[in-house]
């Protein structure tokens, strides 16, 4: 695989702060990265979404340096990364279990990156300590990382990698090893920091929650793959594919066929101006109502099905119905007491969404 | 749980062999220690003769310091080859690791004495050393201070104990997390200020286990003098060999062995607690 010339990409690459350019990463014969392009834009917060092994982490590494690329480029702030070794790279990464130098106490860790660039010793107190003080550890600034809690282990990573002042934060799966609590808590911690600092955030999970609440815009990976690159909104309300609209939340598939400007899924039916064909649809839990009235509008679908099974969830219910003919859907309503029997479900046209396989 | 009869019946052989076999020969030395030989036979006179002669002769204190010397520079050197062949085999020799680590440990298959007649052969004044120095004409006759010579002792027992201090400092590097290496090169640290700042000091308690393993080893050795050292490189060990063999004098061979069990016991408290200070779990 030669890196082939690439192809110059005038409009994103005016803002982006690093350009990934196809690159691609293969170990023994497996293929982890295939022809990744992707850019990112300065104080941007974008995340590397995938299952385990989807190859986010590998992408994450190459772009540290810790791993080479098979093929393709990377570009940050007009200079090629790629050739360098991670060292000279204005990249910095907190690392899924932390990583903290257990021989040296937290001001030390902190210390670490500015001392070794030689960084005068007043400097290196002061920012030291603006750097405790921001993720809020300055009274453990003496004790070593071994006393420390996860989520305080989390905080000095994330100090020792910010007080360098890097143009791109890697984080790879950070809060991973976090109870659900302390999760939450260092999620909106994070989101902030991120905010107040401007400094552009790449962040590796493989949970979809942790992305949405967090991202400017998900990176989702499949199988060494891009499968959708888009804001939390528009990649839940407009999954591309299949695969991204289970990824992301939960959703009904449908699949079916077009004809005549009718789609059909089962004993579903509903007008749609679309060439005839096999056809897949997305429908989200929540888009399904019950219908009470009789009446039904013109950009509805109204269907009866019988209760599987309903689980109760606080808030809303999840209930799982079945309108005939094997077709069994997800329905996500508000909480409504028990329910039994046949029921009459709505939902509008628009929100059944024709995704790729 | 287990019984208090299992408990003790395990515990039993163990203790008594402890007790038979090590607490009581050590008892006895150290009685021995204080006692006397006159006109060829042992009396049990109890003193303190024997230590006052092994401070005020001269000889003692002489084989003692270079035992020490010797020990040292068997310790240092070993150190020096022992440690970039561990760094290297943990850090960087990739698929050859295995079959790498087999060659380093392979030499430890061989017998000590074998080992000891190796080195003669290639020291000696018709040996292979010096047949190649003269055959390349660098020099002219034998050169005779390869045998028999506190350098040909610092050869050989290097030779024997770099394997053991290899498998210390390399299993150190092995427990080393690599992520920490990693997070060292993303905060702008290279290669070198790197093994300095981290590798280093997180190899300190195998480092410290290695050297203390070569030294305390050299100091008791008997053989590798007496097989390529000379007179010249007579050990403390060979002293009381002869003390307790051709001279039969074990009251004095039994002081010495004191002085040195204590002088290692010291060592060895010593290193305990630096290898505690240095690890960080």
């Amino acid at each position: 695989m030669s890196s082939a010339t690439t192809i110059p990409d005038v409009s994103a690459a005016a803002e982006a702060l690093l350009e990934i350019r196809t690159v691609a990463k293969r170990f023994g014969s497996h293929d982890v990265l295939k022809s990744i392009s992707l850019n990112i834009a300065a104080g941007e917060f974008l995340t590397l979404l995938g299952e385990s092994g989807s190859g986010k982490t590998t992408l994450l590494r190459l772009i540290a340096g810790f791993e080479e690329p098979t093929a393709g480029e990377i570009w940050m702030s007009g200079e090629r990364l790629d050739p360098l070794p991670p060292y000279r790279r204005r990249v910095n990464t907190v690392f899924q279990n932390y990583a903290l130098f257990p021989h040296l106490n937290v001001r030390e860790n902190v210390a670490y990156g500015l001392k070794v660039r030689g960084t005068a010793s007043a400097e290196v107190l002061e920012r030291v300590g603006q750097a405790l003080s921001m993720v809020k550890m300055d009274e453990f600034a003496a004790a070593r990382p071994s006393r420390l809690s996860g989520g305080q282990q989390q905080r000095v990573a994330l100090a020792r990698a910010l007080v360098n002042r890097p143009q791109l934060l890697l984080l790879d799966e950070p809060l991973s090893a976090l109870d659900a609590n302390l999760r939450k808590q260092m999620q909106s911690e994070l989101k902030a920091l991120q905010r107040q600092l401007g400094i552009t955030f790449l962040f590796v999970t493989h949970d979809q929650e942790e992305a949405m609440a967090l991202s400017d815009r998900i990176a989702l990976l499949r199988d060494g793959a891009l499968e959708q690159v888009a804001s939390p909104r528009e990649i839940y309300a407009h999954p591309a594919t299949a695969y991204t609209a289970q990824f992301i939340g939960q959703t009904n598939l449908l699949r079916g066929e077009i004809r005549r400007g009718i789609a059909t899924c089962g004993p579903l039916r509903w007008p749609l101006e679309e060439p005839d064909g096999p056809a897949l649809f997305s429908l989200r839990p929540e888009c399904i109502r019950l219908s009470r009235e009789g009446a039904r509008r013109n950009s509805e679908v109204k269907f009866r099905a019988g209760i599987r099974q309903q689980l109760y969830a606080g808030a809303s219910e999840l209930l799982e119905v079945d309108c005939g003919a094997g077709q069994i859907l997800r329905v996500r309503v508000p909480a409504c007491g028990s329910l039994t029997g046949e029921h009459d479900f709505v939902f509008t046209i628009a929100d059944a969404l024709r995704v790729q396989e | 749980m287990y019984s208090r009869t299992y408990k003790s019946l395990v515990s039993a052989p163990p203790l008594l062999w402890v007790a038979l076999f090590l607490l009581l020969p050590y008892a006895l030395m150290f009685a021995h220690s204080l006692w006397q030989v006159q006109d060829g036979a042992l009396v049990h006179h109890w003193n303190l003769d024997n230590y006052k002669k092994l401070v005020t002769n001269p000889v003692y204190l002489e084989v003692l310091f270079r035992t020490v010397r010797i020990a040292a520079s068997v310790m240092f050197c070993s150190l020096l080859l022992g440690y970039p062949l561990a760094y290297y085999l943990s850090f960087h020799s990739h698929a050859r690791k295995e079959l790498l680590y087999q060659l380093v440990i392979v030499p430890l298959w061989v017998s000590y004495l074998v080992r000891g007649y190796a080195w003669k052969t290639i020291l000696g004044s018709d040996g292979v050393l010096n047949g190649l120095l003269q055959y390349l004409h660098i020099t002219h006759e034998p050169v005779s201070f390869l045998l028999y010579s506190p350098f040909a002792v610092v050869l050989t027992l290097t030779h024997i104990y770099t394997p053991f201090v290899f498998l210390a400092i390399y299993a150190s590097l092995e427990h080393i997390p690599r992520p920490l290496v990693e997070a060292s090169h993303d905060l702008g640290a290279g290669p070198l200020s790197t093994f300095f700042r981290v590798i280093l000091p997180l190899s300190m308690p195998g480092l410290v286990a290695g050297a203390t393993f070569a030294f305390v080893l050299s100091l008791g050795d008997f053989l590798a003098p007496l097989l390529v050292g000379g007179s010249s490189s007579t050990m403390i060990a060979n002293i009381v060999q002869s003390l307790f063999g051709a001279a039969y004098d074990w009251p004095l061979g039994s002081a010495i062995s004191v002085c040195i069990l204590v002088l290692i016991i010291g060592l060895l408290f010593l290193t305990e607690r630096l290898e505690k200070r240095w690890s960080f779990k």
